[in-house]
């Protein structure tokens, strides 16, 4: 995905000369082509990702449009209050793109990991908050968020995120997109995680269920609309995120749906609330968090769900 | 006027707002009046009467605490009437004890938490260097707000793209919130610091206006950016306030308020 980040961007630059990249020291070659004509408005920041934040604010005050890019821990938690102030309070038009976000970089530990950065960029006002699943989604979404002229934060993914969109359909953000219509049971996945709600879709297809699943791109702010409509149309609500199960994608859904009269039954599943360690691969961190089909299936059946 | 009756005025204003508002930080306060006096008279190209000039040259407060300060800089220097400064830190005032976004025109940005205004500035400076505007900027910070990591990042950052346009200015008056800054943290050899940073160092007193005004009008031709260190006096003005540290948080009683008048030759 964040080759797909450094193309679009390079592409939108070449029209739009208010567009710039702050970069926290990370991406070798990836941003070479921008820079092949527009090396000035491809800055290294140096691996100083708090000033990075405050930098870009102040270029937003003076007319530009920057992007913020490095690993999420670095520039989601590191820097939160640089965020805060500087780019949400004073609602400067900055985009915060954390990439190889969640379990991405499962095997560099903890350190690398960011389970709770939709937690703290949804807490902030003024803050957007778009987690696409791969590769499509943010080319569809990332012109829109230049048009939204806002804060952003836009979390992306590392590389070779599996597509997950049949055909190219028009996505809108703020609006959920509905891959597959169902009944009864909505799966609403958010981020990198969507093969993972896909293959709970076709598990629950075998045992004769008829799941809607939804890609909810845009945690902040929440689709309403569909959330209105879903309350009424099913059951069972789960939730799927790379992300600690409180604060995130799963809460803002429950939250809402919570206050509704006569919501569905919630199932949200996500990392749990511990620290994911000594993993090989972002398959095996998912396991140890219990981010598995027959898991999440288990969980189901206890709750009779199947 | 002088710019020293200038600088006189603010301070008693400062006082009395501060002893009328209950509003705190007067010593904060009194010891960068001659810098403000000195930027906003003397260095600075602005327009008070058409405040959003994109021409014009930009203030940034890194010291929050201080933000009466600079309120009562911009009211004396024509940007609105000084008697809207006893609205200070009321509700729904526009004079927020630090500066927020609903503050008055000629406050450029937030401030309150320290560290972010050199970050702040040296972005908005490396976006007018982009578009070839002659904009200059200037930072006030504390000593105890050096003390935060992010100003040496942007140090480093606005040194390495050569910042010319770029000016920070140390109020450096000793003492922050609970006690010597000398001895609460490393900071001297204070310029040797910023230079070693890869910054044009100067050090002047703080309270000399003549001083200040040269400083400040040789950083404009200087090729990278410059940092003037200036010594300073927390409570600058007022005998009994001077280098005593309660006036961080002390607020004066009307009596304190008419020594203080008496002391700055106020009529």
């Amino acid at each position: 995905m964040r080759n797909a980040f450094a193309r679009v961007l390079t592409e939108l630059a070449k029209d739009d000369e208010s567009l710039l990249l702050f970069y926290a020291d990370i991406g070798n070659r990836l941003f070479n082509p921008l820079k092949e004509f527009a090396e000035e408005r491809a800055i290294n920041a140096g691996i100083a990702e708090a000033n990075m934040a405050s930098m870009a604010a102040g270029s937003a005050m003076m007319g530009h449009k920057p992007f913020i890019y490095t690993i999420t821990p670095f520039t989601t938690s590191r820097n939160f209050e640089q965020i805060k102030i500087d780019i949400a309070y004073q609602n400067q038009p900055v985009i915060i793109v954390g990439t190889g976000s969640g379990l991405s970089y499962a095997n560099l530990g903890p350190t690398h990991h960011s389970f709770e950065d939709i937690a703290l960029m949804r807490a902030l006002p003024n803050m957007h908050v778009i987690c696409p699943a791969d590769a499509y989604e943010l080319e569809q979404l990332m012109p829109q968020l230049i048009e939204l002229n806002a804060p952003c934060y836009f979390r992306i993914g590392k590389k070779n995120e599996p597509a997950v969109h049949e055909g190219n359909p028009a996505l809108t953000f703020g609006k959920v997109h509905v891959m597959r219509p169902g009944e009864r049971i909505a799966v609403l996945s958010t981020g990198t995680i969507m093969p993972l709600a896909q293959a709970l879709v076709s598990e629950l297809t075998e045992h004769g269920l008829s799941p809607e699943l939804v890609s909810f791109h845009t945690v902040k702010p929440l689709d309403e609309a569909y959330l209105n409509d879903a309350i009424t149309r099913f059951d069972h609500v789960i939730t799927l995120e790379e992300h600690n199960v409180s604060g995130g994608f799963g809460s803002a859904v429950l939250e809402y749906v919570s206050e509704q009269e006569n919501g569905p039954r919630m199932h949200r599943f996500g990392i749990p609330d511990r620290f994911i360690d000594q993993v090989h691969s972002t398959a095996d961190a998912r396991a140890k968090a219990g981010l598995t089909v027959p898991d999440i299936m288990s969980t189901l059946s206890e709750r009779g769900v199947v | 006027m002088t710019l020293n009756s200038i600088a006189a005025q603010i301070r008693y204003t400062l006082c009395d707002v501060s002893s009328q508002t209950k509003t705190p930080h007067l010593g904060s306060c009194l010891s960068c009046v001659d810098i403000l006096t000195v930027l906003y008279w003397r260095t600075m190209h602005i327009t008070p009467n058409n405040p959003a000039n994109p021409e014009r040259d930009y203030f940034l407060l890194g010291k929050g605490h201080a933000a009466s300060a600079l309120y009562t800089t911009l009211a004396y220097r024509d940007y609105f009437s000084p008697t809207a400064l006893y609205e200070h830190g009321q509700t729904d005032s526009q004079f927020e004890e630090h500066p927020g976004i609903h503050a008055p025109a000629g406050v450029e940005t937030v401030s309150g938490s320290l560290g972010h205004a050199l970050s702040l500035a040296t972005g908005m400076a490396l976006s007018k260097q982009l578009q070839g505007a002659k904009n200059r900027f200037y930072v006030l910070m504390g000593d105890g707000e050096i003390n935060e990591g992010t100003v040496w990042e942007a140090a480093m950052f606005a040194a390495g793209k050569r910042l010319s346009n770029l000016v920070a200015i140390v109020d450096f008056n000793k003492l922050q919130g609970t006690g010597e800054s000398t001895e609460i943290m490393h900071l001297e050899p204070l310029e040797e610091k910023w230079r070693a940073f890869g910054w044009h160092t100067m050090r002047v007193d703080g309270h000399d206006i003549d001083a200040l005004e040269q400083a400040l009008e040789t950083a404009k031709s200087i090729p990278q950016p410059v940092c003037i260190v200036a010594d300073t006096v927390k409570g600058k003005g007022v005998s009994f306030m001077e280098n005593d540290n309660n006036w961080h948080y002390r607020i004066p009683t009307e009596e304190e308020v008419a020594q203080a008048k008496q002391e700055l030759g106020i009529s």
